[in-house]
């Protein structure tokens, strides 16, 4: 399969008064055509970073994209203007973001934001627009569309504004739609709607979907291959069963462990990851998960693990993955005894 | 499951708030409920259900409109003196949601801490007071050098902790826990859970613990309560509401929930509910519910459905388990 959107080796850094910080070290990765990729991780670990750097939207006063490329359609992005960028954003990759709250204009009418970015993007008359908008509207469920485009955003409940702002981001058919954590502001019953949705237009229009959030439940619903982020790196990427099933990474088995089993004994404990994540503008030498990992040995100290392929699909940045580490059989079991102690 | 001593018996609560216009937002309307000693009790429900209503008008930070909250058998309204008020209130203690805007920024962690001592305990020395402060870092896992540091020094996970030390300061019997883990990242959600019930379990605690994440609560929750709309719909134990739920909201509910494990999420029926959940100024007739429940019949437009025991231990109301 070819991909349609290619992330090789970015690097962004960020200027603060503490110094600079990385925030993205190294991101490689690549979307098929009609795929789900996840990039899970906690906070701070870069996937937002990584999803505004693919659109351009990180402020050019502190941040600074230090290499790397963007490929789509055999195009480098990073070196585009931002006039050649409002041609890409929204016609060929779009985005949704968290909070549906602030991500519509709340002095405008849905119908009129809309509008706005087909007749930006396609040359349409008024009217025809109008139609389209309507059609669209339809489309993410949103019932008697044509009375609701001259409402406003605050007419609309949280659910609601989030299929409106996914209507916006897919009205001029985008190959790749980002998703940053789409579903986070919303209760389980509307996410479910919201996932469903997603899950539906998807099949339809044949896009991908780079979708980011922290909930592996989500990721599990909706994804095809998954990212794992952590301290602004992948450390470790492959197919959804490869992640759940035959994860490689101590930091994938403790997110794992960290959430309660369907059908867990309450008597179980539970096996939090110890420690906090790291403070990515003072990171040392060596893996940045060693200072939390059960399994670190010397080298993870001193030199950062090498990106190793696992299978075709599956791949991992870590020391046990190395001919000389011992084994490590079955990551939860022994997650239970080092953690036990 | 048979410590069947009642710390809290709450009777027909209500709890209203006049909006704009004259009219009322009944935010808890009608709430029965039994805490037992001991246990942690869950309280489940989407936004605007209630339930951090429930739990702010359980320890007095809200006067219910109407009904009883009794507290080890004495009606706490009927308290007057200002000497029995604070002796509840020490009982009392609840740990929040959010761990940025809980704690002051302008006092240091000894001082957070500390406060609720100076007020509960006059009588005891600095030192003494000092050493317990030192003392209830050290039981939420963080050191006693922290307590001369700010909260913004903190992350999330930490100042949750502070927040439980703060709540544990004046020895309580029962914690209201508002989401206390929502604001955190999955690893350190864990972490805090742990803490919790190894308090419970060393100190005899009895929980109220409000959440809309049910995976969470199942894990830690012995009996769970669902409320939709200012209502109780369900109540039961932890397991037999996830094994056999009997309201159609709480199956919803259940169903709603993403599962971590894509082979569950391929093959599972996902019940998805229609429409968004109206508002509580002006709630549907009879049944809250029966706007967005697949089974509605005529019966939920016109009645009420009663809250009955409809199997051992298994309270619903819902119409559809009438006699």
């Amino acid at each position: 399969m070819e991909p349609i959107l290619s992330v090789n080796n970015l690097n962004v850094s960020f200027q603060t008064y503490e110094g600079e910080i990385n925030a993205l070290r190294g991101v490689s990765f690549r979307v098929n055509k009609g795929e789900t990729l996840a990039i899970v991780g906690e906070s701070g670990s870069g996937k937002s970073v990584t999803a505004k750097t693919i659109m351009k939207l990180l402020s050019k006063q502190n941040s600074c994209i230090n290499g790397g490329e963007v490929i789509y359609n055999g195009q480098n992005l990073i070196p585009f203007g931002e006039r050649a960028m409002r041609k890409i954003r929204g016609s060929e990759i779009s985005m949704v973001f968290q909070d549906p709250m602030t991500s519509l204009n709340p002095t405008m009418t849905i119908g009129k934001q809309i509008v706005e970015g087909l007749r930006q993007h396609e040359k349409m008359s008024k009217k025809e627009a109008r139609k389209r908008a309507t059609e669209l509207l339809n489309l993410v469920g949103i019932p008697n569309p044509e009375e609701r485009l001259s409402e406003f955003p605050h007419q609309f409940s949280g659910g609601m504004r989030q299929r409106v702002v996914i209507a916006i981001a897919l009205a001029c058919n985008p190959k790749v739609l980002i998703a940053d954590e789409p579903t986070t502001a919303l209760d389980v019953t509307i996410q479910a709607q919201i996932l469903d949705l997603m899950n539906n237009l998807q099949k339809k229009l044949q896009t991908s979907i780079i979708l980011i959030t922290h909930d592996l439940g989500v990721v599990a619903n909706m994804a095809d291959r998954v990212a794992v982020m952590y301290a602004g790196e992948i450390i470790e990427m492959g197919s959804i069963d490869e992640i759940f099933y035959s994860p490689q990474h101590p930091y994938t088995w403790g997110l794992l462990a960290s959430m309660p089993k369907l059908h867990a004994d309450r008597s179980e404990r539970l096996l939090p990851i110890a420690g906090s994540p790291p403070d990515v503008s003072q990171l040392s030498d060596g893996c940045s998960f060693a200072a939390r990992c059960p399994y670190a040995m010397k080298v993870c100290h001193k030199y950062n693990p090498l990106k190793t392929d696992v299978t075709g699909s599956h791949s991992v940045s870590c020391w046990l993955q190395d001919k000389r580490a011992g084994k490590v059989d079955s990551a939860i079991e022994i997650g239970e005894i080092s953690y036990a102690t | 499951m048979q410590h069947k001593e009642k710390l809290i018996e709450i009777t027909g609560l209500h709890k209203h708030f006049n909006v704009k216009k004259g009219k009322v937002l009944k935010a808890v309307d009608g709430v029965t409920l039994d805490i037992y000693k001991g246990e942690t009790l869950g309280i489940v429900g989407e936004s605007g259900c209630g339930k951090s209503t429930l739990g702010r008008t359980i320890i007095r930070l809200y006067d219910p409109t109407s009904g009883v909250i009794s507290y080890g058998g004495n009606d706490i309204k009927s308290i007057k003196s200002k000497e029995q008020k604070k002796s509840l209130q020490k009982k009392m203690q609840m740990i929040f949601q959010d761990p940025y805007s809980s704690l002051n920024p302008r006092k240091t962690v000894i001082e957070i801490i500390s406060e609720g001592l100076v007020v509960h305990e006059p009588d005891i020395s600095v030192t003494q007071r000092v050493e317990k402060v030192y003392h209830l870092l050290e039981l939420v896992g963080l050191s006693r050098n922290h307590a001369n540091r700010y909260p913004h020094e903190f992350s999330g996970g930490q100042r949750q902790r502070i927040g439980i030390a703060r709540a544990l300061a004046v020895n309580p019997e029962f914690i209201i826990a508002d989401e206390p883990i929502a604001a955190l990242d999955v690893s350190i959600q864990a972490q805090i859970v742990n803490l919790l019930k190894d308090l419970q379990e060393e100190r005899g605690l009895t929980f109220l613990f409000i959440a809309h994440d049910l995976s969470m609560v199942k894990y830690i929750s012995d009996r769970i309560a669902v409320m939709y709309l200012g209502n109780l719909v369900e109540l039961t134990t932890s397991d037999n509401l996830h094994d056999n739920p009997l309201h159609p909201y709480t199956q919803a509910l259940l169903s709603a929930i993403p599962v971590a494990d894509p082979e569950i999420e391929r093959t599972r029926e996902r019940i998805i509910l229609e429409g968004n959940i109206p508002s509580p100024i002006d709630p549907p007739s009879g049944c809250r519910f029966r706007t967005r429940c697949s089974h509605a019949m005529d019966i939920c437009r016109t009645d009420i459905p009663e809250w009955r025991e409809a199997k051992d231990n298994h309270f619903v109301s819902c119409h559809l388990y009438n006699e």
